[in-house]
């Protein structure tokens, strides 16, 4: 694989995992890359239009996330009831249940199933998780292909690169840049940047291995416990391929995303798509609840879901952090947030980018490695307000800042807890409360500030990095109040 | 203790003590599901469905053969894969097609594969029937109607039954009661297959159909 990258050093290699000074340093890179501000800025003005004329009606759109939301708190507090209940209705239709807490354990069970049948390529659809635990690089180690279908990942992996949005892989590519990559790395093709013909170059190459490969792999986008139904949200028929048209189809996705009822995927669904990339629906709503039975001419004669932890059992014993698992993936909170809008998915440095990255990747990853995410946000609050599930997302980054940042303690709520705890700076905070926490210190302090302004240092840090200097103003907002009188 | 039980373990730790109640449903979808006529809601349905790029012709239970074949022809079909074993079926192997060649499924996919992926030009299925407010065609793949018959070939036929048109898909679950009995596969099905994975451009047949062609019948919407 090609290491060919679309934007230079900062997105380069996989990037599953960046250190806090690393990811300085990428956003730094990424916020100066005008090309990528301005394909970013572009799509997501794209993207937010589409989802708004989606809503045309406030209440409408209002009810709809209530009872979204509802749905969700539901299934969470009941997730190890729903998970049993999930895997009873599974097993009984035919699909085996496999569980794994980190992402090793779940590349191992899929590796298992792959060398079982001796499979050489593994087809796969859109699936973020698999994205998560590194499946890809996990196969191509034992010598199992895995090839992305969908056109968003198949673009991204032959570039050697990372999704740089959720719903969207692709976005950071012009179609000039994949008419290159395409014309370099498949065999035949010559240069064109119409995006039909790029289209069906990418559709008569994959369809040559929807036919030969011996696995499909997807994700799943809603688990019903009742029935034991796997739910597929998608436009392109990918996903259809990988889970009909290989003898073997495995499901990977989180352990949140079983609801109970059937009909509950009902509302679910719609403020998905419509919340996503702005679509009434999606091409194909994919249910599927079992392997292919006798009588019947296809469907694959295996079926398995693999449950993955990773990090998400943390979010859940914690009664705030727990609305972390609420989420169904739609990518709205990136679409609208003016941080991810500027840097891109890449600066990140993690799997799941942008506002939801920055809520979900510290269970998953640590604090250690994570603490500073939490800080990428101007809390404007734009990512809670569009949220279909109503995460309280700025709520749960500032959670997350007192958690990185707070002296470390005995059983804390998150592995890494302290990580970002700077002495110094917690003792210049503990000051400045104690200071302005109390009227006298205060005057006394204000007094003393505008009396002595000439010595503000006029090195100030990260703030005069790219503003002028903070100075105190001549004179108290207090003593011209007291003029006036 | 297994990995299951220890991700079990730790979610009944952290369990909220009080169950939350229970979602209502109807009281967002009820007012949704509106008093449209049947006429009303078939009208909904193409509308929905055409603004996703499928075509919708209008015919009648006995006369869709023949305009099926006569698509057919227009759209120059060699092959075009059906499922006998079905009311639908039977009509088709007495249609007057001209120029196309009928092909009955028969045996499992393992025998047909090369010539589905490679030499069918358009398969036809049945529907369940559909959803007005998204302009949304549900398909229930049987033993006689595969997975692929509305995946693989390049071009779609579906057949609906104007009288199975329900309000929204919540309506068409209540209505029919799916959780008694889900097939193994079942599809909502709006608009051939696309994607604007290419710098938001939207573009059609990208990996599964590149048509979709649905044949109303019972369109007058007589009670059932």
């Amino acid at each position: 694989m090609s290491a060919q990258t679309a934007h230079g050093s900062s997105t380069e290699k996989p990037i599953a995992f960046v250190s806090a000074q690393a990811l300085r340093e990428r956003m730094h890179t990424a916020v100066n890359d005008p090309h990528l501000r301005s394909s970013f800025r572009g799509a997501m003005d794209f993207l937010m239009a589409k989802r708004a004329a989606q809503f045309p009606d406030e209440s409408e759109l209002a009810s709809l996330r209530s009872l979204s939301e509802g749905i969700r708190q539901y299934s969470l507090a009941r997730l190890p009831d729903l998970l049993e209940q999930l895997e009873a209705s599974l097993t009984k239709n035919g699909v085996q249940v496999h569980w794994a807490e980190t992402p090793a354990e779940a590349n191992a069970i899929m590796l298992g199933i792959a060398q079982r049948h001796q499979a050489k390529l593994i087809v796969k659809g859109k699936s973020m998780v698999s994205e998560e635990i590194e499946f890809n690089h996990a196969m191509e180690a034992a010598g199992v292909g895995a090839l992305e279908s969908d056109m968003g990942e198949y673009i991204v992996q032959l570039a050697g690169e990372k999704p740089s949005h959720i719903i969207m892989p692709a976005i950071h590519q012009t179609k000039q840049q994949i008419a290159k990559l395409f014309a370099e790395h498949i065999p035949g093709v010559e240069y064109t940047d119409n995006v039909d013909a790029l289209i069906q170059i990418g559709r008569r190459v994959l369809r040559e291995k929807f036919e030969i490969a011996d696995i499909g792999l997807s994700g799943v986008n809603f688990a019903v416990a009742e029935t034991g139904t796997l739910c597929l949200v998608e436009n392109e028929g990918n996903g259809r391929m990988c889970t009909t048209v290989p003898k073997v189809h495995i499901a990977v996705t989180g352990i949140e995303k079983v609801v109970e009822k059937l009909e509950h995927v009902a509302p679910l669904f719609s403020i998905l798509t419509r919340s996503a990339t702005g679509q009434a629906v999606s091409t194909y709503f994919n249910m599927i609840s079992g392997p292919r039975k006798p009588g019947e001419k296809d469907g694959p004669e295996e079926v398995h879901l693999v449950l993955l932890d990773n990090g998400r059992t943390q979010a859940y014993a914690d009664e705030q952090l727990r609305k972390t698992l609420q989420c169904i993936r739609c990518g709205a909170c990136m679409n609208h947030c003016p941080v991810y809008t500027r840097i891109g998915g890449h600066a990140y440095g993690t799997t799941y980018p942008g506002p939801i990255g920055k809520i979900v990747s510290p269970h998953m990853m640590g604090l250690e490695e994570t603490h500073l995410l939490p800080t990428v946000s101007s809390l404007c609050g734009a990512c809670g307000e569009v949220c279909p599930v109503k995460i309280p997302i700025p709520e749960l980054l500032i959670r997350l800042r007192e958690e990185a940042q707070s002296e470390p303690h005995a059983n804390p709520a998150m592995v890494g807890q302290g990580a970002g705890y700077n002495k110094l700076a917690s003792f210049g905070w503990r000051m400045w409360a104690r200071v302005y926490g109390r009227p006298g210190s205060y005057r006394a302090f204000s007094w003393l500030a505008t009396r002595f302004r000439m010595f503000s240092p006029s090195k100030q840090g990260g703030w005069t990095a790219a503003r002028t200097p903070l100075t105190p103003a001549p004179r108290r907002l207090r003593d011209m109040v007291k003029d006036r009188r | 203790m297994s990995a299951r039980d220890r991700i079990l373990a730790k979610l009944r730790a952290g369990q909220p003590a009080q169950p939350l109640p229970a979602p209502v449903l109807g009281e967002h979808f009820g007012p949704r599901a509106g008093t449209d006529s049947p006429a009303q809601r078939l009208a909904r349905f193409r509308a929905g469905i055409e603004s996703f790029h499928a075509e919708v012709h209008i015919t009648s239970e006995a006369g869709w053969p023949e305009l099926l074949a006569s698509l057919c022809a227009d759209k120059k079909i060699a092959t075009l894969l059906y499922g006998a074993d079905t009311h639908a079926g039977r009509r088709i192997a007495d249609a007057p097609f001209a120029g196309t060649t009928p092909r009955a499924w028969a045996g499992p996919v393992e025998g047909l594969k090369a010539d589905l992926f490679h030499r069918i030009d358009a398969g036809f299925t049945q529907t369940r029937g559909a959803i007005a407010e998204t302009g949304t065609l549900i398909v229930w793949p049987s033993e006689a109607e595969p997975r692929t018959l509305s995946l693989v070939p390049p071009i779609h036929f579906a057949l609906l039954d104007a009288r199975h048109i329900h309000p929204t898909f919540f309506d068409a679950i209540h209505a029919e009661n799916w959780p008694a009995g889900m097939p193994t596969n079942a599809l909502l099905i709006s608009g051939p297959s696309k994607t604007a994975d290419i710098q938001q451009t939207l573009a059609y047949g990208a990996h599964g159909p590149k048509e979709l062609i649905v044949l109303v019948i019972n369109a007058e919407g007589e009670p059932q």
